[in-house]
């Protein structure tokens, strides 16, 4: 496995005339947790679109474990080994949090229309086995006992975890979390980050965060970019990153140095 | 206000009952079983006193109350024997008894209110072809929640397949494939039904996934109306090919349709041996045998269906209806999940059409208008979308309403006012209007999903987040 997991060259986006993402060079290493900051509309979600397939980039590559994935449809994306969260809650609303975490593991799956029809040994025995592993990431996600519940009806905090429980399904190498921590009180926040912590941890996965919440991003990064205008910025240790001028100036206001 | 008009009702009801000494707090300390048996006693009494005022009174009205409360009164559904959930398959099974065993009884069925006589055999035969096409439908627009205005172009490649390969269509052909019911020196291409069956399945998939391929790339309302197009299309060729291009080809053989078509059989031996019809078409009880074919090949369907739904693809269908980004964001292939529930909804309308082409014994360009994709359709929204059992029923009763109900209702309003009204005239007036009164009071349809129901009341994730060009592959 080469040290760099993602990389991009020169990822650009432009929406009309808008530029969302300009030219921006960025690495992930293998087995490293990497924050992605900005102010509000710098481009930060449309950046990760791009490193997920959903968007095309202008401009630029994406490679992901050696591989140029620029162009890509989105399962492609995920089944190379990159998992994601969204913005605002996307789960599957009417599905259970079981069911939901089944579909994270579509690509993982091989039953095939046919064998599905006539329910071959294989196929059955690898839903068994489906069911036992989504139960295991459910209880790891901290959703213990809540399989036969309808997305819709989990609570806040609970549609959060069971949406990276989905993620997780997909068997990622690099998990993207797109705000993870947001309408979330202190206590969860600080559950939340040690429970990133611990996926490094416990499963060796690298994590790429995008996160407005700087007690988590300080705490856990090990490395931290800013955008700004769609540009980088700034990028190096979260040490560096409280004390660039640029970044206080665009972002982080007088106030955050001291905190 | 469905619920305050439900809630007045109740009111009411309990009023009544208390004036004459039986107020609600004892009826709600009887057992459970007690109150279910008096509560289907109650309907079935009301329905008797129906059936004598404007019907018939006969005996069979008491035998189909006893059958009725043989199957409500009891909780077959907790039925279990030695750990076998036994009781999920009492209702579906009584179900299918009822239906093969129609036959046998229909001509000692009393007169319903209102609808008149119990539907003909032939009608049955109709239902269950219809049935098998709004279950293939509800594949594409229930579980995958793609909307499919064409699905008639399904139904009458099936029909045609069947004109192809056993008919004397293509005359300078002779292939005998074990078909049935052949007179002396017969030209064309004969295959046996069976044979047919699944070929037209066959091609009929094919050409979904070939119609499937540029059309699923659009989302929602586009997807419609290209659906529609094509819809369009397929008959027109159907109409226009006698002379295929100018090429004096002749393939379908235009406006006069392919006819006559072979008939299913089994053959003289196995007539001989298991008493099995040799040649559907010239035996005695042609509509029975036909009915019970048919009852089978919705079997399998309904097979296919339950086993697909709850199958890694069938959660991909689902996914993909609930929020087609996030399902693409977890590794579903959105255009292969999708294309496959279009062939799959196709292959059934292929079965379906080449079974019906059988029974009538010919394929006609005017049969595949349309109207017949928004029948189909309708059927599907009626039952509720994505459930087995909704469709079943919403595929029946509309197929009833259209073949029989109507122009039944339609003698008794004219017999009762003395006018002269033809009522199966405003047949889509009709249908369109229990659309509106479902999609009002039931959007999810009368028997639907609960997972469906649900997306309706509340919504789904529907913003798109998607550069089109990419969108697939």
């Amino acid at each position: 496995m080469p040290d760099e997991l993602l990389r991009t060259e020169g990822l650009r986006k432009e929406f009309g005339g808008l530029v969302a993402v300009d030219d921006v060079d960025f690495t992930v290493p293998a087995g490293s947790i990497v924050s992605l900051i900005g102010p509000n509309g710098a481009g930060k979600t449309t950046f990760f679109n791009m490193l997920t397939g959903v968007y095309k980039p202008t401009a630029g590559r994406v490679h992901f474990n050696g591989e140029d994935m620029t162009g890509k449809p989105p399962h492609a994306f995920t089944q190379r080994g990159i998992g994601r969260t969204f913005q605002n809650i996307r789960l599957f609303q009417n599905m259970t949090a079981l069911e939901n975490v089944l579909v994270g593991m579509h690509v993982r799956l091989k039953g095939n229309l046919f064998e599905a029809i006539i329910r071959t040994p294989r196929v059955k025995r690898e839903e068994v086995e489906a069911r036992v592993r989504a139960r295991e990431l459910l209880e790891f996600s901290g959703l213990r006992r809540k399989d036969a519940e309808i997305g819709r009806n989990l609570s806040y905090g609970d549609q959060r975890r069971l949406e990276v429980a989905r993620a997780l399904a997909t068997q990622p190498k690099l998990l993207l979390l797109d705000e993870p921590t947001a309408g979330m009180n202190p206590q969860e926040t600080a559950d939340f980050t040690s429970f990133v912590g611990r996926l490094r941890e416990e499963r060796g996965l690298s994590v790429l965060l995008i996160e407005h919440d700087m007690r988590v991003v300080m705490g856990v990064s090990d490395r931290v970019t800013v955008l700004d205008y769609g540009e980088r910025i700034a990028e190096g240790t979260p040490k560096e990153i409280q004390q660039n001028e640029r970044v206080i100036e665009a972002y982080l206001g007088k106030s955050a140095v001291s905190s | 206000m469905r619920r305050r008009i439900r809630a007045r009702v109740s009111a009411a009801w309990w009023a009544a009952l208390g004036a004459v000494g039986l107020p609600r707090s004892r009826w709600d300390a009887l057992d459970r079983g007690v109150r279910r048996a008096v509560k289907a006693a109650v309907w079935v009494a009301i329905s008797l006193v129906l059936v004598a005022l404007f019907g018939v009174w006969r005996t069979s009205a008491l035998a189909i109350a006893a059958i009725v409360l043989l199957l409500v009164v009891p909780r077959w559904s907790r039925l279990t024997v030695r750990g076998w959930h036994v009781g999920k398959w009492v209702a579906p099974l009584a179900v299918l008894a009822l239906a093969a065993s129609y036959p046998y009884y229909v001509n000692h069925m009393p007169e319903i209110p209102l609808f008149g006589p119990f539907p003909q055999l032939s009608t049955l035969v109709v239902m269950t072809v219809f049935t098998m096409m709004a279950l293939g439908l509800n594949f594409v627009v229930g579980y995958a929640g793609l909307l499919d205005l064409g699905y008639v172009a399904f139904y009458a490649m099936g029909a045609y397949m069947a004109g192809w390969f056993a008919s004397g269509q293509f005359a300078k052909q002779n292939v005998n494939i074990g078909a049935v019911g052949l007179y002396e020196g017969a030209t064309g291409f004969h295959f046996s039904i069976w044979l047919v069956l699944v070929m037209a399945g066959i091609a009929t998939a094919v050409v979904g996934v070939i119609i499937g391929l540029p059309t699923l790339r659009l989302r929602g309302d586009y997807l419609a109306i290209v659906t529609l197009g094509f819809g369009e299309i397929l008959p027109q060729i159907a109409r226009n090919g006698d002379h295929l291009f100018g090429t004096n080809f002749n393939l379908t053989n235009g406006t006069g349709g392919i006819t006559p078509i072979d008939g299913p059989g089994f053959g003289n031996w196995l007539d001989q041996h298991f008493h099995l019809p040799a040649n559907f078409l010239t035996a005695g009880n042609l509509d029975s045998v036909f009915l019970w074919t048919g009852l089978g090949l919705v079997l399998i369907t309904v097979f296919c269906s339950a086993r697909l739904r709850d199958s890694r693809i069938g959660r991909a269908w689902i996914a993909i209806r609930e929020d087609e980004t996030a399902a693409a964001a977890m590794g579903v292939p959105l255009m292969r999940t999708k294309t496959w529930s279009y062939a799959t909804g196709a292959f059934f309308g292929g079965v379906a059409g080449a079974f019906y082409a059988s029974y009538k014994s010919g394929a006609f360009p005017d049969d595949f208008f349309f109207q017949i994709s928004v029948f189909i359709l309708c059927m599907v929204i009626l039952g509720g979308m994505g459930n087995i059992w909704g469709v079943i029923f919403g595929a029946c009763f509309l197929t009833y309403l259209d073949r029989e109900g109507l122009s039944n209702i339609g003698t008794q309003i004219n017999d009762q006012f003395g006018i002269t009204l033809d009522v199966p005239k405003y047949e889509f007036g009709i249908f369109g209007i229990i659309i509106v009164v479902v999609m009002l009071f039931r959007p999810e349809g009368l028997i639907p999903s609960s997972r469906r129901a649900a997306e309706l009341h509340e919504g789904v994730h529907d913003e798109p987040l998607y550069d089109h060009e990419i969108a697939g592959a």
